[in-house]
């Protein structure tokens, strides 16, 4: 067992992490983070997408030991300060980016990484950057348009109502 | 996944004592090894992190080489590689997706050598040098099979020094469920040297496809390879192609290349 320290969401934050335990387990079972989801727990899903010092990883692909010291963002980090809803997540309401909301945390995360690179992707940039986040429920249509509106444009040329 | 102790040292001299060590073994960005854990399909004593290793890290530029240390991602060598090295920049974008690019390095790729890794393709066509901890391995005499390379125990790759192609192009055929390349071919130009390199479809994987190189070197066109048909021998065969569909994507992606090289 090793101490582990980590700013999440702004605050430091401290536990106890095994060698093999992944990021995503000290999140959800360490700090009751449990925004973050495991889906398929073998990096293809993306439902359990965090930033580390600002790039989107695989939570569930990451040892916490490797994140000591490292600046770290959740699901639970997204909303604004008074609690509303941030233009991402917001996008994802209005636009029904969501079914059951299983992937929604990573599917939020990964599309708050990729505006911050590209602030106005294209529809097939968006498709492009999702491609390790598994939806079952929506066929995606809804959030590809999310993401084009949270980034302020256009989403009547995006398929499917 | 069985437990392990955890190092993370942050100089390449602490991480080699940190090898040294009986059941010790090298974590790059992992994402490979850890999802080899989880299957309980390994078992080290201890995993040495070499991404805290600042010297490790970045892509610098030396005359007509670029030096990528041996722990930048995919993700860096995709952003750093672009306009100067065009099918290197394109190999690298093409690897998993955004957040596997973010954490999975260029040396751990090449210290696993996976058949139907993307990177040793690069490596073999541009005439690449491998530098580790003690000393310095050209591509041609890295890859050594499958999952095999001129790698000791606790050896360590530092960096990997590419001669900067004057046209260069990556023609990956995916296999859409892995994104792993059912065939790859990385085409590099330097003057008349021509680099060919084929990955995903060697039984003994990564290999140079000289007759096409030949070819090339005085003609680099498309059509100077159009008449070339690879053997189908010692190619793979599995569900996903046989060895002789794997033979005439060889020959398409060259072309394929040529076409594509800038």
């Amino acid at each position: 067992m090793a101490t582990v320290t980590m700013t999440v969401n702004g605050k430091s934050r401290t536990g106890e992490a095994e060698g093999r335990t992944l990021l995503v387990s000290f999140l959800r079972e360490e700090l009751n983070l449990t925004g973050t989801h495991v889906g398929c727990d073998t990096s293809q899903c993306g439902a359990c997408v965090v930033h580390v010092n600002g790039e989107a990883v695989k939570a569930c692909t990451m040892f916490a030991q490797e994140a000591d010291g490292a600046e770290v963002s959740t699901i639970e980090g997204q909303a604004n300060a008074d609690g509303s809803l941030n233009t991402i997540q917001q996008a994802f309401q209005d636009h029904h980016g969501l079914q059951c909301g299983f992937c929604t945390p990573g599917m939020v995360m990964s599309a708050a990484a990729l505006l911050k690179d590209n602030p106005k992707p294209s529809e097939q940039e968006i498709r492009n950057y999702l491609q390790g986040n598994i939806c079952r429920c929506t066929g995606y249509h809804n959030i590809v348009k999310a993401i084009m509106a949270a980034s302020g444009q256009d989403v009547s040329a995006v398929a499917a109502e | 996944m069985y437990d392990f102790d955890f190092e993370k040292p942050s100089t390449i001299d602490e991480a080699v004592a940190a090898l040294s060590s009986e059941g010790a073994q090298a974590l790059g960005g992992g994402q490979t090894l850890i999802p080899t854990l989880k299957q309980r399909l390994n078992m080290p004593e201890k995993l040495v992190s070499l991404t805290g290793i600042a010297e490790m890290k970045g892509v610098s530029s030396d005359g007509g080489t670029m030096k990528i240390g041996g722990g930048t991602t995919h993700g860096t060598v995709a952003k750093e590689a672009k306009g100067s090295f065009a099918g290197l920049a394109k190999l690298a974008s093409l690897i998993g997706d955004p957040a596997v690019r973010n954490r999975g390095t260029i040396g751990g790729s090449l210290a696993n050598n996976d058949p139907a890794a993307c990177y040793p393709s690069a490596c073999m066509a541009t005439g690449a040098t491998i530098r580790t901890n003690s000393r310095e391995i050209a591509a041609d005499d890295f890859f050594d099979g499958l999952f095999t390379t001129a790698l000791e125990e606790g050896e360590i790759i530092v960096g990997v020094d590419f001669p900067v192609p004057e046209a260069s192009d990556y023609q990956k055929f995916e296999q859409p469920a892995s994104r792993f390349p059912l065939v790859g071919v990385f085409v590099a130009k330097h003057g008349d040297r021509v680099g060919v390199a084929v990955t995903g479809a060697g039984e003994d994987g990564v290999f140079r496809w000289t007759e096409a190189e030949e070819a090339l070197a005085g003609n680099f066109s498309a059509d100077a390879v159009s008449g070339l048909s690879h053997s189908a021998d010692g190619l793979i065969s599995d569900l996903h192609g046989t060895a002789e569909y794997r033979a005439h994507l060889i020959g398409v992606l060259t072309k394929r290349a040529v076409a594509a090289a800038s």
